[in-house]
């Protein structure tokens, strides 16, 4: 039997606020344990919790970029649970009033674009974080406890492993575009958990669920979801039936493992949150977010297309993260031709900060720096093997290609006369390779080439040399 | 009238980690079905045009500006926790 493969998504992203969604208190990652908190996050008798403004505007200002209707009228709730992570034992959240509701993100795998529909986007509190000691105690650092997340939850519209991770990968851009949450998986700011059932083709009726947690790259939830469906496939073909579970990635073996069968005792016993007034959102307010959602991935992927002629692979690429994007508009911006600055952004600058493992900003290199250079190259000052050598001073140090290239003395030989002068230097030392190529040893002209490269320090104009170099030949 | 069972009295005071015993759970079932008849007189209420209320005092909108102020001092918190470890508070594992 063949079975359909349905996945739904809930996306944790962490809100880049200052203070947190409902206490004074700094809500900035990696602080020393327990230094951001505030008698509200502790739940100390007596507090009253306020509402922080921006955190509302970034949920609305992320809602919208999904596409989801804004509610006129929001409110919290009170989700009831117990664990240390929490001291309230409950987490301020929303329940039947979410802050967006009813959008879409577009993906496209193996060139077919789809929708995969946004249930819900709902404002939140984040819990603390607990680490686990082998001796059976914990210990609990309540700095994240407070801090403003958004919940994002998408229809079962997900078909395929592949379509969770281009998903992710496209919700991670935009919600990075938008500039509300820095959605670094390794710090805990971007967070997927995966719903994942089976069913025949052809099936109406969803198969039952299992919930998929641990999943902390985009990769691996690209390889948990492809586990379970293997995992649930066996159990129905060996005449089992799937449990509803919460099961937990292993990254070490890639496997699923249980972590506890879900009961009807999950009753979270939601109240509306009597210490939060209603939130009213009318047109203006919505409007005044509006116009703060800058341009996103897919419209600048499109202007890329259709205006500056990249190639739709250059385009997707470039548009990834907000960084590369920004860096390639003000890289043309500055003068350089937008082909060659997308060649040079996906090729040598990729491979740099691969290598390097760092961030474009964290470098010297900047867009004028970059467009400089492609300058050079376009109005032939310098050779693509040159530019490499001043690409590397650039992004090393910085500074300015034309001023590398003069201190470097790197200017390209482009003039014919001293260029032939070379030539025939080059060519009197080497008569056998003259007769190897009328002997028809198409390979001793390359020789040639690289004995001219060689005494020219490589910065010999190329198509000049091959030119030159011919017409000598065709002379003796 | 809804009848409320010991079995439910006690379900839901175990989900908020209520002790209770079953004289307790019997003298709660009565003052809960007291309770909901209450609320089941108002669901005779014709609240058709009436807008959805979550919250009793007519406020709306009470917001503050994103402002990092006073913190908790880390050292006057641990001194209300049990046990604590490394500026971290210590309790029992709960998986």
């Amino acid at each position: 039997m063949n079975f359909e493969t349905v996945v739904g998504l809930e996306v944790h992203v962490e809100l880049k606020t200052d203070s947190k969604i409902m206490s004074p208190s700094h809500a900035h990652f990696g602080a020393e344990p327990n230094m951001n908190i505030h008698v509200i996050d502790l739940a100390y008798p007596g507090v009253l919790p306020v509402m922080n403004e921006l955190a509302v505007d970034f949920g609305m200002k992320a809602a919208m970029a999904l596409n989801c209707e804004i509610a006129p009228i929001t409110n919290f709730d009170r989700k009831h649970y117990f664990y240390p992570d929490n001291p309230k034992a409950y987490q301020i959240s929303q329940d039947d009033r979410p802050i967006g509701a009813n959008g879409w993100v577009e993906i496209e795998v193996d060139g077919k674009k789809k929708k995969i529909r946004i249930e819900r986007v709902h404002l939140e509190e984040d819990a603390g974080k607990l680490t686990h000691t082998d001796e059976g105690h914990s210990l609990v650092d309540l700095n994240r406890q407070g801090v403003p997340l958004i919940e994002i939850v998408t229809e079962a519209d997900v078909r395929s492993p592949e379509e969770a991770y281009a998903f992710l990968e496209k919700l991670k851009a935009i919600i990075q575009y938008t500039g509300v949450s820095d959605v670094r998986m390794e710090e805990g700011s971007l967070r997927c958990d995966a719903n994942i059932s089976i069913r025949p083709f052809g099936q109406e009726e969803f198969g039952t669920k299992t919930e998929l947690k641990n999943l902390n790259s985009f990769n691996f939830v690209r390889r948990g979801i492809a586990y379970e469906v293997d995992r649930q496939v066996d159990v129905l073909l060996s005449g089992g039936t799937i449990e509803q579970q919460t099961r937990r990635y292993d990254e070490a073996t890639g496997k699923t493992l249980l972590m506890r069968v879900k009961g009807p005792a999950n009753d979270y016993r939601f109240i509306p949150e009597p210490d939060l007034t209603d939130i009213h959102i009318d047109e203006a307010w919505i409007e005044r977010v509006r116009a703060e959602i800058p341009e996103l991935p897919d419209a600048r992927k499109e202007r890329y297309i259709n205006d500056l002629d990249l190639p739709a692979y250059d385009a997707m690429v470039l548009t990834l993260t907000k960084d590369m994007s920004d860096f390639f508009e003000a890289t043309v911006t500055a003068g350089a031709d937008a082909k060659l600055a997308s060649n040079w952004l996906m090729g040598e600058v990729s491979a740099y900060l691969n290598a390097e493992a760092k961030e474009l900003d964290a470098t010297a290199l900047t867009p004028e720096g970059l467009a400089s250079m492609i300058k050079l190259i376009t109005d032939g000052t310098i050779s693509s093997k040159i530019a490499k050598k001043v690409f590397k001073e650039l992004i090393d140090n910085g500074g300015d290609a034309a001023d590398i290239v003069k201190e470097k003395g790197l200017v390209q030989i482009s003039d014919e006369g001293t260029l032939r002068t070379i030539v025939t230097e080059i060519l009197d030392a080497n008569e056998q390779s003259i007769e190897d190529f009328k002997n028809g040893k198409e390979r001793a002209v390359g020789f040639l080439v690289g004995q001219i490269m060689k005494a020219t320090k490589g910065q010999a104009n190329p198509p000049l040399v091959n030119k030159i170099l011919l017409e000598e030949i065709a002379k003796r | 009238m809804t009848q409320l069972t010991i079995d439910e009295v006690k379900r839901h005071a175990g989900l908020a980690r209520i002790a209770m015993t079953d004289a307790e759970a019997e003298m709660f079932a009565e003052q809960l079905e007291d309770m909901i008849g209450f609320s089941n007189k108002l669901q005779e209420v014709d609240t058709e045009q009436v807008a959805t209320m979550t919250h009793p005092l007519p406020l709306y909108n009470v917001l503050r500006k994103d402002i990092p102020t006073d913190a908790l001092d880390r050292e006057e918190m641990l001194k209300s926790v049990k046990e604590h470890e490394d500026g971290q508070i210590k309790v029992p594992t709960i998986l």
